[in-house]
């Protein structure tokens, strides 16, 4: 009995070491990347690239959302931090000084190409039109009564028909992202403060109250809440062909067969209209390096170079195959320099 | 009395017939239940299978290619650094080429080298480092078409949609077709699937790492939840005075089984990897944090077990001058096995499809290579399956949805197995 219990205590004691060990003799030999789930497709793809050609592990790419993302980046230095975030949007200054407070100060931005987004729907209905205007008439919570929006009704609209003359009768019906996307920050952004923006007398307003007018979405069944998988939006405008969805340009890339994607301001979402600025809805894609990290962690000079490199964010590069949209040439080299040279991020 | 007996039978014959009409009514009820559950189960299943059982095909193309001895190893040195370094891509262009000679344009050439998988890369490295003799001959090499031809082999393509509509234009369709023609295609098992870990790349993309990743983690659950568990219910239902304290403790015990699973997740970020240091994404954390949302089952199912044998066992064993101690090794827990292992056998099954936590711990990740130990970057079986459904590709859906049968062979299986333990071992009283 004495002997056993003896033993028992051996074993509690090595498995309590055991964790100990693996807990202080934590050195990584790979990079760590958390972050945007819309910059991870691309992200894992330069990292895939950079283990299979170089001697360097495969960098773990983690998909946070670009929120959980920075946070988890400005928890402070350490190989149990990670080296690397991707974001879908630019980092704020709450964000960095969070970063400060933690000991993180040197942090280089990485932009890496942009990301349309598409109001799109079944191939089996009509194709339209539309302008940011339109689509906030459709979608805001309370909408302008009167010609310059000083006066705000909720939203009567049942057709586009209502909201345009020019479009079809057809009920009005979106499907999109819930508020803790990347994507629907950029789409309230990009499309409802510019089709707000039409109303003199709201673009007048104040921030605040413009914002809750703006940015409000409908809550009476026009404007439903998908989730955050794309594929399953597909998948429900593919069976009711009636509806829109609002999501990224690399799912109607690859669903060409059987989605269509609505001209905002006269501009088809396609990769050509992105890139050159005239598809009016599109946002930079980011990843941000921890710069403390740079010589504890190997091989972090060698991926960055591999993600900044033509045959990665060229015009013709792999990223692009993955739906990527490069930025011009110009911005190419300028960021190119940025990384090489590790220049601070300046707000 | 008479006739009060007389009108009872007359009462029970007046509505027997109603009676009975109640009770076929409600077999016909709980007959049509089960049929409409059975006919979802049914409708899942085939759904999966008919999406996913073409993932464990894979549609490859022979590539007559020529290892050119001027590309890979110019100097002649044959060191193995030369030829790792040497640019695969060149050999991979020029054999498509060769069998296309008449492409011509910038554009269109771009778009013949994306015939084949980029995966092909490091498969004539991988043959040239194995075997450096190949250096300067000729060979026919299978290789994996790209993941947009191994949808149209499969048929997931229409042809008949305009060409603007298409991932592959009517040239490139034609390009494959004439391949197909020449009997340069072929659907093969595709091993890459149950051998390689994660990719970006649909045809090169395997379930191994994450079933490797599910297995530490489930290693180190059942390693952590079985003694424990098992030791837990043997003292609260054994040896615990029954007092306000137990009662707290009974009570908490049963209300962690019902509280949802992130919330341990939550709990292991907290506890595991703030404050004890761990990696975060190692199936060391992933088995801790299941260990705490499995323990709850598997006490509540092994004092279920403890309870059912009879007291008469205990108190033979007793009477015949066992200690406790022995009575409860020696008569009672063999009694109360199978029980328990049924118990820990659900526990694990659960575990196994849990997502919820695994996201908190940094486990929904992109892994590529696959995990050695329980300290190594890992995602699971469940997390895979989230993360190609998320994907653009179309290729992964199919892919997924193959995972999803993997991980329900599992489930099956593991849950056949609680059944013969309890069939063979339980004795009933």
């Amino acid at each position: 009995m004495q002997r056993k219990s003896v033993l028992t205590a051996a074993v509690v004691a090595l498995a309590v070491a055991g964790l100990a060990t693996a807990a202080s003799a934590q050195s990584r030999d790979y990079i760590q990347i958390v972050g945007s789930s819309t910059v991870y497709p691309f992200t894992t793809v330069v990292a895939e690239q950079f283990g299979k050609t170089t001697k360097f592990k495969t960098p773990k790419v983690e998909s946070t959302g670009s929120g959980g993302g920075l946070k988890l980046f400005c928890a402070g230095v350490g190989v149990e931090h990670p080296d690397m975030t991707n974001s879908s949007r630019r980092i704020k200054k709450s964000e960095v000084e969070l970063c400060s407070k933690n000991g993180v100060r040197g942090i280089v931005e990485m932009k890496v190409g942009y990301d349309g987004i598409a109001v799109a729907n079944s191939k089996k209905a009509k194709a339209l039109s539309l302008t940011p205007r339109d689509l906030y008439l459709a979608l805001a919570k309370d909408v302008p009564a009167n010609a310059d929006g000083s006066k705000l009704q909720a939203n009567p609209y049942k057709t586009w028909k209502d909201v345009n003359p020019k479009l079809p009768a057809l009920k009005i019906e979106v499907l999109g992202p819930p508020p803790t996307s990347g994507t629907r920050d950029a789409f309230v952004e990009l499309v409802m403060d510019k089709g707000c923006a039409t109303f003199s007398a709201i673009k007048k307003m104040s921030k605040k109250p413009r914002r809750a007018a703006c940015r409000t979405m409908r809550e009476d069944g026009a404007f439903v809440e998908a989730g955050e998988n794309d594929n399953l939006i597909v998948q429900k405008l593919d069976a009711n062909p009636d509806a829109f969805g609002i999501f990224g340009f690399s799912f109607l890339d690859q669903n060409t067969d059987k989605l269509q994607g609505a001209a905002i301001n006269g501009a088809k979402p396609e990769f050509e209209t992105i890139a050159d600025g005239s598809y009016p809805v599109s946002r930079p894609l980011f990843v941000y390096i921890k710069k403390a990290h740079l010589d504890v962690i190997a091989g972090m000079r060698e991926f960055l170079a591999e993600y900044a490199s033509e045959k990665a964010w060229g015009d013709e590069g792999y990223l692009t195959d993955k739906g990527l949209i490069p930025m011009p040439k110009k911005e190419r080299a300028m960021f190119s320099s940025d990384v090489k040279n590790l220049k601070n991020l300046a707000l | 009395m008479a006739a009060s007996e007389k009108s009872t039978i007359e009462r029970v014959r007046a509505t027997l017939a109603r009676r009975n009409r109640a009770e076929r009514r409600f077999k016909n009820f709980g007959r049509a239940a089960v049929l409409v559950g059975l006919v979802f189960l049914v409708l899942m299943f085939v759904n999966i299978i008919l999406t996913g059982y073409s993932a464990f095909w894979q549609t490859f193309v022979k590539l007559p290619v020529h290892f050119d001895a001027q590309v890979i190893d110019p100097g002649g040195a044959g060191d193995p650094e030369t030829l790792g370094s040497a640019d695969y891509g060149a050999l991979v262009k020029t054999s498509v080429r060769s069998l296309f000679p008449e492409v011509s344009g910038r554009r269109h050439r771009r778009d013949l080298g994306q015939l084949v998988s980029r995966g092909t890369v490091f498969q004539l490295r991988r043959m040239v480092l194995e075997d450096p003799s190949l250096v300067g001959s000729r060979a026919e090499v299978w290789v994996p078409a790209d993941d947009d031809y191994d949808m149209l082999h499969k048929g997931n393509v229409d042809r008949t949609l305009p060409e603007a509509d298409r991932r592959l234009s009517d040239r490139q369709i034609g390009w494959f077709d004439r391949l197909a023609d020449d009997g340069r295609v072929e659907s093969r098992f595709s091993a890459t699937f149950f051998t390689a870990g994660d990719s970006r790349e649909p045809e090169l993309a395997g379930i191994r790492g994450a079933a490797m990743g599910s297995f530490f983690t489930l290693a180190v659950t059942l390693l952590l939840s079985f003694p424990l568990g098992v030791a837990t219910s043997v003292y609260l239902e054994e040896f615990a005075p029954r007092n306000r304290v137990t009662a707290l403790i009974e009570v908490n015990i049963n209300n962690l089984a019902a509280v949802p699973s992130i919330v341990f997740g939550l709990l292991g970020l907290a506890v595991f990897i703030n404050l004890f240091g761990l990696p975060r994404s190692a199936p060391l954390v992933g088995g801790l944090v299941l260990t705490l949302m499995t323990l709850p089952t598997i006490i509540i199912a092994g004092r279920a077990a403890l309870k059912s044998v009879p007291p008469s066992i205990r108190e033979a064993a007793l009477g015949v001058g066992a200690s406790k101690l022995q009575m409860i090794v020696h008569h009672v827990l063999p009694l109360a096995m199978p029980g328990m292992l049924t118990g820990t056998i659900i526990g694990m099954a659960r575990a196994l499809g849990e997502t919820a936590p695994l996201l908190m711990i940094g486990m929904v990740a992109f892994v590529v290579d696959v995990p050695q130990s329980v300290t190594d970057a890992a995602t699971a079986l469940p997390v895979q399956i989230f993360l190609w459904l998320d994907s653009p590709e179309r290729a992964f859906v199919e892919r997924a949805s193959a995972a999803i049968m993997v991980l329900l062979a599992f489930l099956v299986a593991m849950n056949a197995l609680a059944i013969v333990l309890r069939r063979r071992f339980e004795r009933r009283w």
